[in-house]
């Protein structure tokens, strides 16, 4: 059994206007979004801003309202239990995408990985710290920092504080979302490898956001790519990669920037032919509200929106 | 001699006649008079370094930087955050408050790093643009997009009237693949996309049609699809308006797809220029190949990526003596490098600075030698 499945997860926020604030519409951020993942995998999500890939990782953590659907967490539905049950709230934890602003900048590093553990556990002072001490190694940090504030550290290292506060309770899953865009691509690489280190090591399952097709392909083993709060396909990295199916997919390859120069000529010509397809081939993919439609299955492991057939 | 004065004329006279002479000039293609001018140097920056004030010192963010743009070319800036690549465009454009700038920024000859204040006003935004990196901030939340466009044209060229100013600003969003531009003339800046934005703060960039365009980070903040619309966009609109372009990026990709010829930037210092394709290939630099090294490509299979040890430095523990990269790659010996690194001109128009470069090698490569 997979460790989390997502079952037609709907997030809708309501529009209000007119006379009373009455409920006119709805943004239909996430509609209708199922996928799995299993234990010790990661999973990338992606999509352009708008997406709605942060509302569903966000969804799955509880930070947002789910309007609809399951979200079942070693088969128990997160949506309604995670209230009553702390082993299922310490189970899940996020890192955040901006190191800047998701560490508190009046809080020394020992108070911030320490929150967690006051809050789930209760340790004495000194086994607190032994803990905070030996996270802190684990990611990298001298056990000297834990006296110091947020802004004594470069952007890397903040963001490996981060990293240390989620792995604090010793989590199943961790929601990363843009865990690296905020960083430089020197800084990026190690937290990236970081990343896979702890994986390996605490069997972490991730549930990977990001807009970088790049980062995604480096990190995960699954993928699934959203537009417009809808999944437009999903399969193996593999899968998305070398035989990508949904055109929406195809004009996202080919945006990412080329690293070979001499190839220039080629990528215009290959993308000019991507954009002509789209636009030729745009009826066929989405519907009248210029939306995907739903995952049809073309392996066992590839699923791409597309029209009922017949 | 003659040729360069006819074209400087003719120049003179395209800002002026507006989108006609534009015009013809898109049909007559790569052909005619701008062949001649390709070689023509428009930029010149000779030990341009400057400095700010913390404390009661002055340290150098951009320390001795010497750099040609010629036009039509587009010349790159890489480096990462801290290395003073935005404090070198910021330089060029004379945007710098209180920082110390020393050194020569010769615009066609001219030495714009001191002139007064109101002989610079003459040559920003109308011969030298600039398209920032976050455009929500770049633009003014309560004036109406067809305004922002209107105040960069009212400055530089004041006999325009209302009518010729809006139907060139409606051009100018017709260039920038804005659709519905009427529509967008009345509208709010938060009221339109990242996208859209930026295409506002190009149009803005490009409407007097200036020689010189400095892109800084001009879609870090950017989906990859629109960052690609961007991109193209710049790339027209280099072929249309002839421009000489210095595009400052950390990504290397965009580079890449980009530029002409790349100068690589480390703390305040150029380390290695060269034009793309042997930047690409046959890097020299140890800082160069880091970097190259470190980003997750998307034909390599899953593997380590490589981490370059160590922190950029801040402004105020720059390493002064020696080679500036040396703390970062401490396997590498100390005779390797230079005392006072210089730039050496390894291949014609490759230039590496220090001698560590012939040394240099990764530590997992060291263990299997």
């Amino acid at each position: 059994m997979a460790l989390l499945e997502v079952e037609g997860l709907k997030i809708h926020f309501p529009i209000r206007g007119g006379l009373l604030k009455r409920e006119i519409g709805s943004v239909k951020a996430v509609d209708d979004v199922s996928f799995s993942i299993e234990e010790g995998q990661t999973y990338g999500l992606v999509g352009e801003s708008g997406s709605g890939k942060t509302t569903t990782g966000r969804a799955v953590i509880g930070l947002n309202h789910v309007t609809d659907g399951k979200i079942l967490f070693n088969g128990r539905d997160l949506t309604k239990e995670r209230r009553k049950d702390r082993q299922l709230q310490r189970d899940v934890q996020m890192i955040f995408q901006d190191p800047y602003s998701s560490l508190n900048p009046k809080k020394r590093v020992m108070d911030i990985i320490a929150e967690p553990l006051r809050n789930y556990e209760r340790l004495t002072a000194t086994e607190e710290k032994r803990q905070v001490g030996n996270l802190l190694e684990k990611v990298g940090l001298s056990p000297e920092s834990i006296y110091k504030y947020p802004h004594e550290f470069s952007g890397g290292q903040r963001q490996r504080i981060g990293i240390a506060r989620a792995i604090a309770l010793k989590p199943k899953l961790i929601i990363a979302d843009e865990p690296v865009s905020a960083l430089d691509v020197s800084v990026q690489a190690q937290v990236l490898n970081f990343m896979q280190e702890i994986q390996k090591e605490l069997n972490l399952t991730y549930l990977f956001i990001s807009h970088d097709l790049g980062i995604i392909r480096h990190m995960c083993d699954q993928i699934g790519i959203m537009y417009k709060g809808r999944y437009v396909e999903q399969g193996t990295t593999n899968d998305i990669f070398e035989n990508p199916q949904h055109i929406y997919t195809k004009r996202l390859i080919a945006a990412i920037p080329d690293m070979d120069p001499t190839k220039r000529e080629e990528m215009i010509a290959f993308r000019q032919q991507i954009k002509s397809e789209y636009e030729n081939s745009y009826r066929n993919f989405f519907d009248e509200e210029g939306l995907a439609y739903s995952l049809q299955s073309i392996s066992d492991t590839h699923r791409v929106a597309l029209p009922q057939k017949g | 001699m003659l040729y360069t004065l006819l074209f400087n004329l003719l120049k003179n006279m395209e800002i002026y006649s507006g989108c006609i002479l534009l015009l013809t000039n898109t049909v007559c293609g790569n052909n005619g008079v701008r062949v001649i001018d390709l070689n023509n140097e428009l930029l010149e920056v000779r030990d341009l370094t400057t400095s700010f004030r913390i404390e009661d010192n002055y340290y150098a963010a951009v320390d001795h930087v010497n750099l040609k743009v010629k036009k039509n070319e587009v010349l790159a800036i890489v480096g990462e955050s801290g290395s003073g690549k935005s404090a070198f465009a910021f330089s060029l454009m004379g945007l710098h408050n209180k920082a110390k700038i020393e050194g020569q920024i010769l615009y066609k000859g001219q030495d714009i790093a001191n002139i007064s204040p109101n002989k610079l006003n003459k040559l920003r935004g109308k011969e030298m643009g600039m398209i920032f990196q976050d455009p929500l901030s770049a633009l003014n939340p309560l004036m109406i997009i067809g305004e922002q466009i209107e105040e960069i044209l009212t400055l530089h060229q004041p006999r325009l009237s209302s009518k010729e100013k809006r139907d060139k600003v409606i051009h100018l969003l017709n260039q920038v693949g804005i659709p519905r531009p009427e529509q967008i003339y009345k509208q709010y800046p938060h009221e339109l996309s990242g996208g859209m934005r930026q295409r506002i703060v190009i149009a803005i960039a490009i409407a007097n049609k200036p020689e010189l365009l400095i892109a800084d980070e001009p879609t870090t903040a950017l989906d990859v699809t629109i960052q690609l619309q961007i991109l193209e966009l710049i790339r027209d609109l280099k072929k249309e308006i002839n421009a000489g372009i210095i595009l400052i990026t950390h990504d290397l990709g965009v580079v890449a797809e980009m530029a002409d010829r790349v100068a690589v930037m480390y703390a305040g210092e150029i380390v290695e220029i060269a034009d793309i394709v042997t930047l690409m290939s046959n890097a020299k630099h140890p800082y160069t190949r880091s970097l190259l090294n470190s980003i997750p490509t998307l034909s390599e299979e899953k593997s380590k990526l490589h981490v370059i040890q160590g922190i950029v430095p801040s402004l105020k523990n720059l390493p002064r003596q020696g080679c500036r990269f040396k703390a970062r790659i401490p396997w590498i010996s100390d005779s390797a490098h230079e005392d006072n690194p210089q730039m050496h001109e390894i291949a014609p128009g490759h230039f590496v600075r220090c001698t560590c470069y012939q040394h240099f090698h990764f530590p997992d490569q060291a263990e299997e030698e």
